[in-house]
């Protein structure tokens, strides 16, 4: 009955199945994330003297590991048409925090636990305004962004430096794959977080609720899904990962600084729509959003490396690339409906 | 109320019990008797139709079944237990299932997610998703539909989609599957698809509610058929056993109208002692369609002539008028007004040519809630004029004023929120919107829908004598009396397409219960039609 | 009785009662609160004043967002449309040999406007034509505009020194501060533009009821057009003010988070997110609710980085006060009230 008339010739075929795949609102769009990643690598690589090797991609991660998990987060909140404005001041206050208790000298295990207990709160309380009270997710998080910047003002005005030998540590270790290349332990848990998220998001039941949270609250109800619960728990992750990110972040600078990760949010929601996730929801590969770190991270490292391209061209290609992906989204749905 | 003696069509042979069976349900919301002590019963392996207009109160009865409602009184029994479904978790569970009108599936997913996702087969704590396709393909099989199960729900058609959702409330080992309304976006092949998976879960043993505006399809898959009016059972057929005519005649039922009467009827033999025999043509379609609502269809008004469309709900008049009215655009066809051809591709377009459609959706569709009496009436007027051309507010309060006391509009004051004034009220300002930009074509579809008796005749007066004073008009209403009272001409309209066009000529309701049940059969209208 | 659940019913009645609240709370920390002086060089003097000054670009902004919201959007690119406009103007001023001269800062000012129009233009065209969710859309901007800024200054801080470019964020124009005055004239004008020609009604009535108002005629993708230019202009106005005040545009922190405010000022002055109905009385009682909140924070001692917090629970309490649920369940406590006004005018209507 899908009247699709199948070409006859195996080229014809392939050729056919891959304009499916690249024009499919659900692949689509990380595909040509995927290539464009790989072009802008190759072109780093044919103009710039040793950019083209794996140590630019571990150097990628290990900056930008924290993004990752940010942007991990913020998948799953817009996966089910949701948006968490909240995460760069939440990983702030986790910075601050961090700071400020080592500085007391706890144990920094506990002070990292009680670090993801209370961001996971705040994320559980914007989750209850958004679905108990249907505020819009917009204003909620932005109340919880106010909230989570305020604290950290009120913590300390000031950066804090952290000398806790753990932290240092976490800081210092290197973990070597090979000649000149090496990772952080912050790497690991970023993939570790990543892979879960994988995991999550395509096995288990609350993950395929994300989805249908995101494409028909409704339908996901009508057709028994948990929909309450899991609109719920989005945020929680979110806020979870926003506190994990604000610690590998305290792990990377060794430092909490009320100040630190202004304007954050907005690079893990262009992370995540240059994942190829449609910010409408319902839509998305976590993967992606990773992904979508790495070509940001690219971006920056090329023009670092292009010396005569200053620092802000790297928010105006940003800003580009959120255009052509929003209309190579809008394009990829309305031609569906 | 119910005429005659509520039939009841016999048990099939010896038969089997009935594994549903609602007794003396009665429904109120606030103001309204939704059902009033209707009964209905289905049997293992049959299709049963549940037929009625607007209002009828089938939607009810079937979020009774499902559980969405309780019920205020009465009692329903599955497979001869007493139950009591507080949500539709309850009823699936019990064996209910039902396919709505609009899809309600996940089409961001894959078909396979869609048909089991809920009882989705595990393995090492997470989703199985090889066992899922398979699984998912097996019961997609067993409906015979060969598509790939990995594939996005959304990237397949609508009939497709339908068949989906069948597949997924099959799968819970259904007892009772209830289609509301599942062909009403569904091509001829596509319906036959759906008819064929309907057979084989007949042979099942599946009961099958049936719900369709669709006369012919009716008839082709139902074995037994149910009619409400106005909350209330009407009756139980079997399906061979009942003529269209009379199936028509249960649903429209023919009350005595408590309206006073307007004036004298308007006949066509009335108007060829005061006018000319036929009036100049002001609107002429040809061919006019668009897929999925309604096929080509010619249609003309004269000047100051007043069109009637005849049909049941969902037969495609409100789609036809729609296209008149530049509110949907036209797939085919050819629209000329006094003789020039028109492309109408937004309703402002139309309104430039003052054609006006008025939406039988006032709520929805027509007022704007939120905004004043006085905003409401000049709306379209100063639309038209573009926003930095405002009207005086002068000038605003004499239209509002004027209009307020020629339609009798009972509201406190020109700033009081439409949204506080009652239905028929509503309905008067929307009027208004439409007569302050002194419309030559107006299209009314079901203005007197919903609103009391009082309000009801002051509307067909008002049209009675707009026409009078030369404008065309575009009647639609779901009461035939009314149609043929206000009507030159009749247009009848079934199944999405034109059936007849009758002058008339001391019609009665009879005769168009007729043309609504079969088509036309007099020599001059359109023939093959029907039987 | 009857009066009381009037004025509670009353959309301004929360905000406002928020404001006496604030203004109550510092008259007890500073008994001289209320009290304007007019000092040497005859300008008015005191925390009012300073309130109704500091004010101004919040609200300037929150005029044009709340026609976008009315309109059933946002726009989040107001901050960045700010940087960019202190940023053209500044280097404009700059690279002109007469930068005092009033000539030039008009030159400056108005190129500003003309290029936030473009932008305006660009955010309603992505709305309007292509059809993409406003706060998808406004993103864009949001994001590059600062780049956009920075691309204009080349990444410096750039410091004018000139004397009419100044006047527009301190200046007196017969004593009063000329960013009120400003801020009081877009007000006016908007209101105006809005309530004199039908562009409010319609802008009502695609925010209330799209489809109804696509089948009486209206035109939505004109007045999209119109509201996101509008708003990017004002935006461009405040971004000028702020940039005259700190003598200096700075591409990062000119306008940063203040789209934020704007949009909270609207929603305080009791204009709902999902649009409709507008009020821009309503916004101007929240933008000074927020400057006011802001003063109060300073006046009672509070450390002044503590404001966040304070905003965040406005933010709570507002939202939670306008959600169906909360005003559902206030309704149902209300209507024990208002039963007796309904068989009042149920007598009435049957009188007639």
């Amino acid at each position: 009955m899908s009247a699709v008339s199948v070409p006859t010739s195996g080229v014809g075929r392939l050729w056919s199945r891959t304009v499916d795949v690249f024009t499919s609102p659900k692949s689509g769009p990380v595909l040509v994330t995927a290539v464009l990643f790989v072009v802008m690598f190759l072109a780093g690589g044919a103009r710039y003297r040793g950019f083209l090797s794996a140590t630019t991609i571990l150097n990628l991660m290990v900056s930008y590991s924290y993004l990752i998990v940010l942007a991990v987060g913020m998948s799953f909140v817009i996966i089910s048409g949701g948006i968490d404005l909240s995460v760069g001041s939440v990983l702030a206050l986790s910075t601050i925090i961090a700071a400020r208790l080592l500085q007391f000298g706890w144990n920094p295990i506990v002070v990292i636990l009680l670090i993801l207990v209370i961001t996971s709160v705040l994320g559980l309380l914007v989750g209850l305004m958004v679905h108990v009270f249907e505020i819009q997710p917009f204003i909620a998080t932005l109340a919880a962004m106010f909230l989570a910047r305020g604290m950290c003002y009120i913590i300390a005005k000031e950066s804090i430096s952290i000398t806790d030998p753990f932290f240092s540590w976490m800081a210092k270790t290197r973990i070597i794959l090979g000649y000149r290349m090496s990772i952080t332990p912050s790497v690991v848990i970023a993939l570790v977080v990543l892979a879960i998220a994988v995991w999550v998001l395509q096995y288990t039941r609350f993950g395929r609720t994300t989805y249908a949270i995101g494409g028909g609250e409704q339908s996901g109800m009508l057709m028994g899904l948990p929909t309450s619960r899991t609109k719920v728990l989005v945020y929680v992750i979110s806020g979870f990962c926003s506190g994990l990110a604000g610690v590998l972040y305290a792990f990377y600078t060794l430092s909490g600084y009320a100040l630190t990760g202004v304007g954050t949010e907005l690079d893990a929601i262009a992370a995540v729509v240059i994942g190829g996730t449609l910010l409408t929801g319902g839509y998305g590969f976590v993967l992606g959003s990773a992904l979508g770190v790495l070509v940001l991270g690219l971006i920056q490292t090329m023009i670092t490396f292009e010396g005569t391209l200053s620092s802000w061209w790297t928010k105006i290609f940003i800003g580009a690339l959120l255009l052509v992906f929003i209309i190579l989204q809008k394009v990829l749905t309305s031609r569906r409906a | 109320m119910p005429d005659s003696a509520a039939t009841r069509a016999g048990t099939p042979g010896a038969g089997p019990d009935p594994v549903v069976e609602m007794t003396d349900i009665s429904i109120s919301f606030p103001g309204v008797k939704a059902l009033d002590g209707v009964g209905f019963r289905m049997f293992p392996g049959e299709v049963h139709s549940l037929m009625g207009e607007n209002g009828a109160g089938k939607s009810t009865l079937i979020k009774a079944l499902t559980g969405v409602y309780g019920v205020d009184a009465g009692e329903i029994r599955l497979a001869g237990e007493k139950v009591r479904f507080h949500n539709p978790a309850q009823a699936q569970a019990a064996g209910i299932s039902t396919v709505y009108q609009e899809v309600n599936l996940l089409g961001n997913l894959t078909v396979a997610e869609n048909v089991m996702l809920g009882r989705e087969p595990r393995r090492l704590g997470g989703i199985d998703w090889r066992a899922m396709r398979r699984r998912a393909a097996e019961i997609l099989e067993g409906l015979h539909l060969d598509i790939d199960p990995g594939s996005l729900l959304n990237s397949h058609s609508l009939a497709v989609q339908q068949l989906v959702a069948i597949a997924r409330a099959i799968d819970v080992q259904a007892k009772v599957l209830i289609l509301d309304e599942p062909t009403s976006s569904l091509d001829v092949e596509e319906v036959a698809e759906l008819f064929r998976v309907i057979r084989s879960l007949k042979e099942r043993g599946v009961a099958i509610l049936f719900v369709s505006h669709f006369l012919d399809q009716v008839y082709e898959i139902s074995d037994r058929l149910t009619v409400l009016r106005n909350g209330q059972f009407v009756g139980e057929y079997l399906t061979e056993e009942l003529l269209r005519i009379d199936l028509v005649q249960a649903m429209i039922g023919r009350e005595l109208s408590t309206l006073e009467e307007i004036g004298t009827k308007v006949h066509s033999a009335d108007r060829d002692t005061s006018q000319d025999a036929t009036p100049v043509t002001f609107l002429a379609a040809k061919a006019v369609g668009r897929k999925g609502a309604i096929a080509p269809t010619d249609l003309t008004i004269g000047a100051g002539e007043v069109v009637g469309l005849a049909g049941l709900l969902g037969s495609g008049r409100t789609e036809l008028a729609r296209l008149v009215g530049g509110v949907d655009r036209t797939d085919t066809g050819q629209l000329t007004v006094n003789g020039s051809p028109l492309r109408l591709r937004t309703p402002r377009q139309a309104i430039k040519h003052r054609i006006v459609y008025s939406s039988e959706n006032r709520r929805a569709e027509g007022i704007v809630d939120e905004l004043s009496v006085r905003d409401n009436i000049v709306l379209a007027l100063q639309a038209d004029r573009g926003w930095f051309r405002p009207i005086p507010r002068k000038r605003q309060d004499e239209l509002a004023a004027s209009y307020i006391e020629a339609l009798n509009i009972k509201t406190p004051h020109a700033d009081a929120l439409v949204k506080n004034l009652s239905g028929g009220n509503q309905q008067k300002v929307l009027l208004a919107r439409w007569l302050a930009i002194a419309p030559r074509l107006l299209i009314l579809d079901e203005p007197t829908r919903g609103i009391d008796v009082g309000a009801k005749a002051e509307i067909q007066k008002l049209v009675y004598s707009l026409a009078e004073n030369g404008m065309s008009v575009l009647f639609i209403s779901a009461e035939l009396e009314e149609v043929l009272r206000l009507s030159h001409r009749i247009v009848v309209l079934r199944d999405r397409r034109k059936v007849a066009d009758l002058p008339n000529d001391a019609l009665r309701v009879d005769d168009l219960l007729a043309v609504i049940a079969e088509g036309a059969s007099e020599p001059e209208l359109e023939t093959g039609a029907a039987s | 009785m009857n009066l009381v659940y009037k004025a509670l019913g009353h959309r301004l009645f929360w905000p406002l009662a928020m404001l006496v609240v604030l203004l109550a709370v510092n008259v007890i920390a500073v008994p001289g609160f209320l009290s304007i002086t007019v000092n040497s060089e005859g300008h008015l003097f005191g925390s009012l004043i300073d309130i109704v000054r500091n004010g101004a670009p919040t609200l300037i902004i929150a005029v044009g967002m709340t026609l976008v919201i009315a309109t059933r959007g946002i726009d989040l690119s107001v901050g960045s449309m700010c940087a960019i406009a202190g940023a053209l103007a500044c280097s404009i001023i700059l690279a002109s040999p007469t930068p005092n001269d009033v000539g030039t800062v008009t030159v400056a000012v108005l190129l500003s406007l003309a290029l936030a129009l473009v932008l305006g233009v660009w955010n309603g065209f992505l709305v309007a034509v292509l059809g993409i969710q406003p706060i998808i859309a406004t993103l864009i901007l949001m994001t590059a505009g600062r780049g956009i800024a920075m691309l204009i200054t080349e990444g410096q801080i750039l410091t004018v020194n000139s004397a009419p470019f100044k006047f527009i964020g301190s200046g007196f124009l017969a004593g009063i501060p000329v960013a009120t005055i400003v801020a009081a004239v877009v007000l006016a004008l908007v209101a105006l533009l809005t309530r004199r020609t039908a562009l409010g009604m319609l802008i009502e009535s695609v925010g209330i009821n799209p489809e109804a108002s696509r089948q009486a005629g209206v035109r939505a993708r004109g007045l999209l057009f119109t509201v996101y230019a509008l708003s990017a202009v004002l935006a461009a106005v405040a971004g000028l003010i702020l940039t005259s005040n700190q003598t200096a545009a700075d591409s990062n922190n000119t306008g940063w988070l203040i789209e934020l405010d704007a949009i909270l000022a609207v929603v305080l002055g009791g204009t709902s997110l999902n649009g409709g109905r507008y009020s821009l009385t309503g916004t101007l009682v929240g933008a000074l609710v927020i400057q006011t909140l802001i003063t109060t924070v300073y006046t009672v001692g509070i450390p002044p980085i503590a404001t966040m917090v304070f905003k965040a629970a406005v933010v709570v309490a507002v939202t939670l006060l306008q959600s169906s649920r909360v005003s559902s369940a206030l309704a149902r406590r209300r209507s024990r009230g208002r039963r007796a006004e309904t068989v009042g005018s149920a007598a009435e209507a049957v009188a007639r």
